[in-house]
């Protein structure tokens, strides 16, 4: 009788197969002790008190300390405020630089790199010396500076999304149609640049609402500098918190994904049912 | 700028290009180049890479400027009206429809920014979708269609807005051969049908000469001969024309006041003015007859079977010639095989000698 299936033999991985996976393991696994293994170590400590013992009393004094929540809805302010600055300002540039200029892509991608090669300290500091009084005394200074240390990641995350489209056909062919260049922008562009937007606002809600270099030699108290300050006072309540702000990020930065997500799988089941 | 007032949409237009001028750094794109469409007329631009023919249907829709010359529709002058202002509806040849929106929202784009209310513009789109075949397609995602079928919504979009000229730009290149042709048969049909001014812009001589009206061979950013398709083949007026659309052979013959010798006969030239007595004759493959003959002058070099016909390359003195064929004759010519020419031409058409005919296809 002819055999059906594969022999046992031509299933079995192969040596080699079986080390390479055995070393993704192994990798896998350091990689995951390298991130787990302090939150944990964080977790632990902010559910135990100062006898040792497990215990909520950090969770529940957090809402009663001294400026956690002028710091914490700060820290929210600033967040927003600089996504509004850094895509008002990054996503018609970056559009405009593709559809009219592209000779400027490298340009536009050497200036944006700058944040990252210079130090946020230095940044600040100039600034400090160069804003006006008004400016200074606004925290809304440094969501102006949040904009430009984000832009790194925001610019190559546009570029990124416009490039998978092809942007000048698009904009032709809706202009063509009779739609001028904030409709286009609005119904076309925008709808298509989704993930790219998406993509470009969770790395810079990530980033401001952990920064603490700047906030802290601007003298404003963000939640990032009020962990670090309330640390002198209870670490086991700072821990709690820094351990909270993580993980609020991180449902915010999922929920966002997820929502993305969610809209494209229901576009294409409607297409799939029709 | 300003707004042009649309016509009632859907008859169509007069378009005229007079001397148009656009210039890319060092490179003149379009250099006076001038045509005139009648309404209802299909006008194919053809012409190689390069010879400014896209720039031609850019500057009609408005995505390009021109330095000079005048763009008028209906006599009024456009070349300063924005692009959504002109009323054009446009094929791209990268389908471009919206992917963000199903076949049934991307035909009822146009519809919308022309203020048109929500129910009577899906009818509408629903009404051009049965026109392109493509009805029970409506809510699909354009990656959840196949080439063809997105060039069908691309073309039922531009004709949604009913526009007063239609502008496709190679819109069947990036199709394979079979959907080519029956798509192409399509938009011909309905061409005709919806009675649109069309241009059309291809480098597929094949295409050009089985949907136009009229074909204007572009060479250089100007218009080298417009005219029927029939007359392009059998009246080219320069070589350059001859050599782009069909099959030519040069033979270089020297001119005796208006007539030419070739092998022994003597053939009236079409174009006497030419002041140059040494030329080059173009001679399609039909113009010529071979017949075996042990004492002749040319060596059959080549056969390509075609079907019907064979082609039939001959060494012929200084030049080689392209003869067609009945293929149940032509099974006794061979490689080596001497032949003999004649000349069944009424007339011929004769060129500067060694004229520039290079092509660069895309």
């Amino acid at each position: 009788m002819v055999a059906l299936t594969p022999s046992a033999a031509a299933v079995a991985p192969t040596p080699r197969r079986h080390r390479l996976r055995v070393w993704r393991g192994i990798i896998l696994g350091l990689a995951a002790a390298y991130f787990l293994i302090p939150l944990y170590a964080g977790l632990r400590f902010s559910f135990h008190n100062d006898a040792g013992q497990w215990s909520l009393y950090a969770l529940k004094a957090i809402p009663s300390q001294i400026g956690f929540t002028g710091a914490f809805f700060l820290s929210i302010k600033l967040a927003f405020t600089t996504l509004i600055g850094t895509l008002v300002l990054m996503v018609p540039t970056t559009i405009y630089i593709h559809l009219h200029l592209p000779r400027l892509r490298r340009l536009l991608e050497f200036v944006t790199v700058l944040p990252i090669v210079i130090p946020p300290i230095v940044l600040i500091l100039g600034v400090l010396r160069a804003a006006p009084i008004w400016l200074k005394a606004s925290p809304y200074l440094l969501s102006l500076m949040y904009v430009i240390l984000t832009m790194p990641f925001v610019y190559r995350s546009l570029d990124a999304g416009i490039s998978a489209i092809d942007l000048k056909t698009l904009v032709e062919a809706s202009r063509s149609l009779g739609a001028n260049g904030p409709q286009t922008l609005w119904r076309v562009i925008l709808p298509n640049l989704r993930a790219g937007i998406l993509s470009a606002s969770v790395l810079t809600l990530a980033l401001v609402l952990g920064e603490f270099t700047m906030a802290s030699l601007d003298l404003w108290t963000t939640l990032p500098v009020w962990i670090y300050q309330f640390q002198q006072t209870d670490g086991h309540i700072a821990t709690m918190v820094s351990m909270l702000s993580l993980i609020g990020t991180w449902v915010l930065i999922t929920a966002m994904v997820s929502l993305d997500r969610s809209e494209s799988r229901r576009s294409r089941r409607k297409a799939e049912v029709a | 700028m300003s707004q042009v007032p649309t016509n009632g949409g859907g008859s169509g237009a007069r378009v005229e290009l007079r001397e148009l001028v656009r210039i890319f750094g060092r490179t003149r794109a379009l250099d006076g180049f001038s045509l005139e469409v009648e309404p209802g007329e299909l006008v194919a631009l053809l012409g190689p890479s390069g010879c400014g023919k896209t720039t031609a249907l850019r500057a009609l829709a408005g995505f390009e400027l021109v330095d000079h010359g005048q763009v008028l529709v209906d006599g009024q002058d456009v070349a300063r009206v924005s692009p959504q202002d002109r009323d054009m509806g446009m094929v791209f040849q990268s389908y471009s429809l919206f992917p963000n929106m199903s076949a049934l929202h991307n035909v009822a784009f146009g519809l919308r920014m022309r203020g048109v209310r929500s129910v009577a513009r899906r009818d509408k789109a629903h009404e051009i979708l049965e026109l392109v075949g493509l009805h029970e397609h409506a809510e699909k995602y354009p990656h959840q269609l196949s080439g063809g079928q997105q060039q069908r919504v691309a073309l039922a979009r531009a004709l949604a807005i009913e526009p007063r000229v239609l502008l496709l730009d190679e819109p069947l290149s990036a199709l394979d051969a079979k959907v080519r042709t029956g798509l192409r048969d399509q938009i011909r049909s309905l061409q005709q049908r919806l009675a649109i001014t069309t241009v059309f812009v291809t480098h597929d001589q094949e295409e050009a000469l089985s949907m136009a009206d009229r074909v204007c061979v572009m060479r250089d950013g100007r218009g080298e001969q417009t005219a029927t398709p029939a007359e392009l083949y059998s009246r080219p007026t320069s070589a350059f024309v001859a050599h782009f659309v069909g099959v030519s052979s040069r033979v270089p013959v020297r001119r005796d006041g208006a007539t030419v010798g070739l092998w022994g006969t003597a053939v009236a030239v079409r174009n006497p003015e030419l002041a140059e007595r040494d030329v080059d004759a173009v001679l399609r493959p039909e113009d010529v007859a071979i017949a075996a003959d042990p004492a002749g002058a040319a060596t059959v070099v080549h056969k390509s079977f075609l079907g019907a016909i064979t082609r039939v390359t001959v060494s012929a003195e200084s030049a080689e010639v392209r003869v067609d064929v009945r293929s149940d004759a032509a099974r006794d010519l061979n490689h080596g095989d001497r032949v003999a020419l004649t000349v069944v031409a009424r007339d011929v058409l004769v060129s500067p000698r060694n004229e520039r005919t290079d092509v660069d296809e895309d």
